[in-house]
């Protein structure tokens, strides 16, 4: 393993000893789970949209390069400005050099997963620009100098304890108080004078239509509309998998984004726009920036099926119903998209020395592939990322750094054993009668009787068993 | 940076031509079949809007400046922004100059480029009145198309939103009201759907109103 | 219905003979419960085929990146299953790996076509008990509150949700209580309970909290894997709770 791994084991062992943490996940994923399975309980329904909101995102993939050329002219045509970046410092240089030329002090963010992939904040703070979150979960993420615990709700992790006594400590007027409608009101006045002032606002874009030059983004606080309305420069940060063919394509999409994010019919708002303040217009940004990124998903791309990742409308679905980040929150995972899509998604953007270990954060349940909304093989992908973890290869970065040695001579004589019926039937037959006096101390059994009895083996085998049963061999 | 530009489209176009994917067809029926009948529609909106905290106000075409007036001075509201160039805003002042209403709401223009009374707006307006394109059924939303006349801050800067609605302007799906209408021909500056007052989950997935936008939304439904 | 939308599989003739894959953890672990398994079939009249020359179905090697290794010995199973008959596998886990996964596995491969062949023919055991062979049973035993867990490769990829429950169902003097999180994995996951052992006893842990929440006495599943890892740790928390194959659990109840 390279130096630079993440260790997500230490990270979830200590999310595990965190009694807290673990009741704050329970209960919120069991309550997100059984709220999507109402919006979805048509299951002709569910059937239609899912497979409709597939297709959609597959032809968007099918013709991702002309898509991205028309969704640059119409946005053009519109007076959006389209910059593009091959890498994440690339896209904050350019979202700092728009800042330096307009003088920007303050800046307010809508919600943005690809601009916790930049590191934005971070790099805007070093610049001495204040970047403020206004999305309510990100506030307070951000208030706590901590990383988002999931990508719709970003403060999933805390509860209103924790906040009351946050927001206490870091706002100056803030009156000690756990009334959730108080503690709301507050971080609405406090932002309120923010957007007012603030030089430029960053968005994220849930979805850019290539026909139209229409960057949609769905939301339910009005932050977004703010931050997208009332700075006079509005940037919009997008990953340029977000690109849809067709207006029409809109309405499919996000109907399976919200119903799976968080079980709404649709969001407060559907945010559509598609250029910046017009001759005559009272309000909106006189200048719109769209900065397309790569960071890796090209790379992505050019394999059949690990492309598939690339369908992801970031619903955040996958990580309500998956039973390892129920357990061990998001913050265990150390990265901007946790769960499953963050499982499959980092490795390949960042590379499989340092992620190496996320297709593994995974039983291969399927819960994730079942709800999916766009039908992404997220198990499969884990698997095969498994395997190019331990062998080198080119598909993805660091492919086979996690390869070794004693492993790789347990499988091999594994499938020696397991493909010859002879040295099968003669382990199995010793096993059933030694077995048992193998010592729980021993690797891997130590960590399976942590919590666990000793599995027993029987004295005697099934192909025994059979033989003196007379069951007929073929 | 349009060497980016290119090799990020020419790695994609390399690995697309290597691995051609062919679609399956988008089949829409699941959104075109979707269907109420006339007098559903509405009664659904209501459902759906008001499980959102949404408020509503029945009035009719001739009534409905008088009946707003009404509704906001029982509220005890202090001020209303609206479009003085638009039908609605036109009705609005000439009408509530003539109802001669003491103590009633009084009515503030959005005249102006907001660069000239940002802090007013943000400070010091209770509510502010747009009109709608219609509202879907499906998933209980208000079409709203900002304009020159109809400003994009109105629907989103007051503490309240009311929202004029035509009885008879109702679609079932939002891929019925766009396909229908044609948007893709030429979008506006902004095209929105507004399904309530802003909202936030964000503590404790505790269902909280008002947190950036309108904290109340009213939808005044015209006859 | 499994997770694409695709209710069960088509209906096949109920044949006479078929193929019996007992899988490598039954064999070494539960080989009571591939008898059983055996032996419900025998007793709806089917001739059953035990071929010795089987092993395993590559899973461990296949979840674990190894697929080379997977491949061999998924190769080696081919050569005994020569007849057109039903495969049976009372695990729906190895049996997803066969229907569902052999096809990628061996693509590109000399074989491919015998392999898919072979996948085709593979069945859940509970699934082919209810689909083809519409076993009734009737119950022997003595009143008895039982769960039941829900294996998540028989649910997702095998689409056998309902089969397993409906059996248990038709026995009169059983209590079935479903589980809050029937569906909810139980954090065997192969290779993963050994690699992530806490995360796994955390998940075991709410399993066991959730078996002991219905009050039954036994805990029934369709696969060995979840079982050792519920079982173990029923029994390393010292729970009253038995858990047992369904193979062996409906054989005691209806062959006394
Ligand atoms: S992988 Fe699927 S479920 Fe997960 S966030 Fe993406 S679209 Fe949603």
């Amino acid at each position: 393993m390279g130096e630079t791994s993440i260790n997500f084991a230490k990270a979830s062992s200590a999310a595990l000893q965190d009694q807290q943490l673990r009741g704050n996940f329970r209960r919120a994923m069991d309550g997100l789970m059984s709220k999507r399975a109402v919006q979805f309980a048509d299951t002709a329904e569910w059937n239609g949209v899912r497979t409709l909101g597939a297709s959609v995102r597959l032809r968007a993939l099918s013709k991702l390069p002309e898509l991205l050329e028309k969704l640059e002219a119409n946005c053009t045509k519109n007076g959006i400005q389209v910059h593009w970046a091959s890498t994440t410092d690339e896209a904050n240089a350019i979202v700092l050099s728009i800042m330096q030329r307009v003088n920007a002090k303050l800046v307010v963010k809508g919600k943005s997963m690809v601009s916790e992939e930049m590191h934005l904040n971070a790099f805007l703070e070093k610049h001495g620009i204040e970047s403020l979150e206004s999305d309510l979960g990100e506030y307070i993420v951000q208030l706590d100098e901590a990383m988002p615990s999931h990508i719709i709700m970003p403060a999933i992790h805390m509860n209103t304890k924790q906040i009351a006594h946050l927001f206490k400590q870091k706002i100056k007027e803030a009156e000690y108080t756990e009334d959730v409608a108080q503690l709301t009101d507050l971080a609405r006045r406090v932002l309120r004078k923010k957007f007012a002032t603030a030089d430029v606002g960053i968005s994220g874009v849930n979805m850019a239509v290539a026909e139209t030059g229409t960057l949609c983004l769905v939301e339910n606080e009005g932050n977004g509309r703010m931050s997208t309305t009332v700075p006079p420069v509005h940037i919009a940060v997008m990953g340029l998998e977000k690109v849809v063919e067709k207006l029409e394509d809109v309405p499919p999409v996000i109907s399976l984004l919200t119903r799976s994010a968080t079980a709404q019919p649709i969001t407060t708002y559907v945010n559509m726009i598609s250029s910046p303040r017009k001759e005559g217009e009272k309000d909106g940004p006189n200048e719109i920036h769209l900065v397309i990124l790569d960071n890796g998903r090209s790379g992505i791309y050019a394999d059949e099926e690990l492309r598939n990742t690339l369908r992801c409308i970031r619903c955040g679905a996958c990580m309500n119903h998956c039973p390892v980040y129920t357990k061990v929150g998001g913050h265990a995972y150390q990265a901007p998209y946790p769960g499953p899509i963050g499982s499959i998604l980092m490795p390949q953007v960042e590379g499989l020395e340092k992620r190496g270990e996320l297709p593994h954060a995974c039983t291969m349940c399927n819960a994730c592939v079942e709800i999916c909304p766009v039908k992404i093989p997220i198990v499969e992908i884990m698997g095969r990322l498994r395997s190019e973890a331990v062998h080198p290869g080119d598909a993805v970065r660091g492919a086979g750094s996690h390869a070794s040695k004693a492993e790789a001579m347990v499988w091999k004589g594994w499938s020696m054993t397991y493909a010859s019926p002879l040295a099968y039937q003669f382990a199995t037959a010793l096993l059933a009668k030694l077995g048992n006096a193998a010592p729980a101390s021993l690797p891997l059994l130590k960590e399976w009787t942590n919590v666990r009895a000793k599995p027993r083996f029987a004295n005697r085998t099934l192909h025994a068993l059979a033989r003196e049963k007379g069951i007929p061999d073929v | 940076m349009s060497e980016s530009r290119n090799a990020i489209l020419g790695k994609l176009r390399a690995g697309r031509d290597a691995h051609p994917l062919t679609p399956p067809e988008s089949d829409f029926a699941v959104l075109r079949n979707k269907r109420w009948d006339g007098a559903e529609r509405l009664e659904r909106i209501k459902r759906m809007m008001e499980a959102v905290h949404t408020e509503f106000l029945e009035t009719t075409e001739a009534d409905w400046p008088a009946d707003v007036q009404a509704f906001l001075k029982a509220q005890g509201t202090r001020n209303l922004l609206f479009g003085p160039a638009t039908e609605a805003g036109a009705r609005l002042s000439t009408e509530w100059a003539a109802s001669g209403m003491a103590g009633g709401p009084e009515l503030i223009p959005y005249a102006d480029r907001v660069e000239t009374f940002k802090e007013r707006l943000f400070d010091g307006i209770d509510a502010g009145i747009t009109t709608t394109l219609g509202a879907i059924a499906d998933t209980g939303s208000l079409i709203v198309w900002p304009t020159p006349e109809e400003p994009r801050l109105m629907s989103l800067v007051p503490h309240m939103h009311l929202a004029l609605l035509r009885a008879d302007a109702l679609y079932d799906t939002f891929w019925q009201a766009m396909t229908e209408n044609r948007w893709a021909d030429g979008m506006p500056t902004n095209a929105l759907l507004i399904s309530g007052p802003s909202k936030t989950a964000d503590i404790e997935q505790t269902l909280a109103y008002g947190v950036h936008g309108p904290k109340r939304l009213v939808v005044v439904i015209v006859r | 219905m499994s997770h694409d939308g695709t209710t069960s599989r088509p209906d096949i003739e109920r044949p006479e003979s078929v193929y019996f894959f007992g899988t490598c953890l039954v064999d070494l672990f539960y080989p009571e419960a591939g008898m059983a398994g055996m032996e419900l079939l025998k007793a709806q009249g089917v001739r059953v085929v035990f071929p010795q020359g089987q092993s395993c179905c590559g899973q461990p090697a296949y979840n674990s990146g190894y697929r080379e290794e997977a491949l061999k010995v998924a190769r080696a199973q081919l050569d005994y299953f020569p007849g057109d008959w039903p495969i049976v596998v009372p695990s729906g886990s190895c049996a997803g790996m066969m229907s569902k996964h052999w096809p990628d596995l061996f693509k590109g491969e000399p074989d491919e076509a015998r392999a898919r062949q072979v996948a085709s023919r593979v069945w859940e055991l509970t699934q082919f008990l209810v689909q083809v062979l519409k076993v009734k049973f009737e119950d022997q035993g003595p009143p008895v509150k039982i769960t039941w867990h829900a294996s998540c490769h028989a649910q997702r990829e095998m689409g056998v949700t309902d089969e397993p429950k409906a059996l248990l169902r038709q026995l009169a003097n059983v209590e079935l209580v479903e589980l809050q999180r029937e569906k909810e994995c139980c954090g065997f996951g192969g290779t993963f309970a050994v690699r992530h052992p806490e995360i796994s006893a955390a998940m075991v842990g709410d399993k066991v909290a959730d078996i002991e929440n219905t009050g039954a006495k036994a805990v029934v599943s369709g696969d060995c894997g979840c079982l050792m890892n519920i079982s173990g740790a029923l029994e390393g928390g010292k729970k009253p709770v038995r858990g047992v194959h369904i193979a062996q659990f409906l054989k005691e109840r209806t062959h006394g």
